[in-house]
């Protein structure tokens, strides 16, 4: 255990071996970046954990180690995420450990094109400046911000003058 | 399973009773004024609001939890014992926080004067050397600047209002003025953690920051500066019959059932 890496929450998350003789699927970090990419936020079910750039590094040894970057610190999702990061590699046959992390802090940024194209889909904006924010449903530059708090830690509340909606843009963080 | 974890710390050459202290004291600010921002769930001004101080009370307990996740791992501690089942008068939160929540003004004040001071903290702690807690301010720093914006749209806008607005933040003021600065008290031991480089600067040095750094606001707004804490030594301790009752309500459920499980 590394002495700087910060664990909190999840920390600690751990599976048995599931043993057995059923077939174990190839074990490599590739591997489990993808099965990764089937865990989805469960704030934001459209997107998965990494789409939002929230898989850290993942290592893989006789327990496979993956570091989780929370999108917020007081991020609630985070001990449902680490159980399902734990249940999905359970299928690799190895213990698994997930830890939240902070040496490398989550921000908006990491979240990756087909993550924000999946959330503009949901009718939810990208992380961009007040000036460069649009509609997710017509596109139009006629937006104001509601509030800066919306329904979860990480979005802000906006109305289209345009189609006379409501929406939620991430937060940049 | 608690939000709160210990974490597991190698201790070898920290000054640890001093870090002890930090972390104690930033836990419970942002535990205190996460408790009193949640006091506004449901009865805010504005629907708005309502969400927003739910949000950010959801933020400043998050911050507790890793905070006091760290003192955990430091003292062997578990740390919803450290949170919750402490007296009153063991808290060491400043006591700008002991004030109540009174109204919408000075609930304004209150974090205004909060989130500025708070500010300055982190930024005297990001580039720490202790990296547990330089890589967690790191990452607070980023979620304060919703909190400094959302505080001084809310400061401005009632400071300029006429009349009623106005003359409630100059209420609020004058009340939390003694404790204004009262979150860079000194710490115990503070100067290990200066030479230790895990603090960049005594609290004293801090404060003067913090004055300068809201002074052209406070100008700008007509506002009368805050005048030099009242009782410097006792800036986290005494805390009063508000305090009392808020640590009434947030350790309620702990009270009733310390084996609970949320």
């Amino acid at each position: 255990m590394s002495e700087a890496g910060i664990q909190i929450g999840i920390a600690r998350a751990r599976s048995g071996a599931t043993g057995g003789s059923g077939t174990v699927p190839r074990i490599d970090e590739a591997a489990v970046r993808l099965a990764l990419a089937e865990v989805m936020d469960p704030e934001l079910p459209m997107v998965s954990i990494v789409e939002m750039g929230m898989v850290g590094e993942v290592a893989v040894g006789p327990t496979i180690r993956v570091d989780l970057l929370p999108t917020f610190v007081g991020c609630p999702a985070l001990e449902l995420i680490g159980a399902a990061v734990v249940a999905r590699l359970a299928a690799f046959g190895r213990p698994v450990e997930v830890r939240a992390t902070f040496v490398v802090p989550w921000t908006s940024e990491r979240i990756t094109p087909d993550g924000l194209a999946a959330l503009a889909a949901a009718g939810i904006a990208p992380p961009t400046s007040l000036e460069d924010t649009r509609c997710p449903h017509c596109a139009s530059a006629l937006v104001v911000r509601d509030s800066l708090f919306g329904p979860t830690q990480c979005r802000s509340l906006f109305y289209c003058r345009s189609c006379r909606q409501p929406f939620e843009a991430l937060k940049i963080v | 399973m608690s939000a709160a974890q210990a974490v597991s710390l190698s201790t070898a050459d920290l000054p640890v009773i001093a870090l002890g202290h930090l972390l104690g004291a930033m836990a419970d600010d942002e535990f205190v004024i996460g408790s009193s921002d949640s006091e506004w769930t449901g009865i805010a001004p504005l629907l708005e609001e309502d969400v927003a101080m739910s949000s950010l009370a959801q933020d400043e307990i998050g911050h507790a939890a890793a905070l006091y996740g760290l003192l955990g791992g430091l003292t062997g501690r578990d740390p919803d014992v450290i949170a919750y089942d402490r007296e009153p008068d063991e808290y060491r939160h400043s006591r700008l926080l002991d004030h109540g929540r009174g109204d919408w003004a000075m609930t304004i004040a209150r974090r205004y004067l909060y989130e500025t001071s708070d500010a300055v903290r982190l930024d005297a702690l990001v580039g720490g050397t202790w990296a547990p807690l330089a890589d967690l301010c790191g990452k607070l720093v980023r979620e304060e600047r919703y909190h400094q914006m959302h505080v001084t749209a809310w400061f401005t806008r009632l400071a300029h209002g006429h009349d009623e607005p106005r003359e409630r933040l100059l209420k609020a003021l004058a009340t939390l003025s003694p404790d204004a600065g009262s979150v860079f008290t000194p710490l115990p031991g503070e100067p290990a953690l200066v030479e230790a480089g895990i603090l960049a600067a005594p609290m004293t040095e801090l404060e003067a920051r913090w004055r300068s750094m809201i002074a052209p606001t406070f100008a700008a707004l007509d506002l009368p500066m805050p005048p030099p804490t009242a009782r410097p030594a006792m800036g986290r301790q005494d805390h009063g019959a508000d305090f009392a009752w808020l640590w009434g309500e947030f350790n309620q459920v702990r009270r009733s059932d310390p084996e609970a499980v949320w």
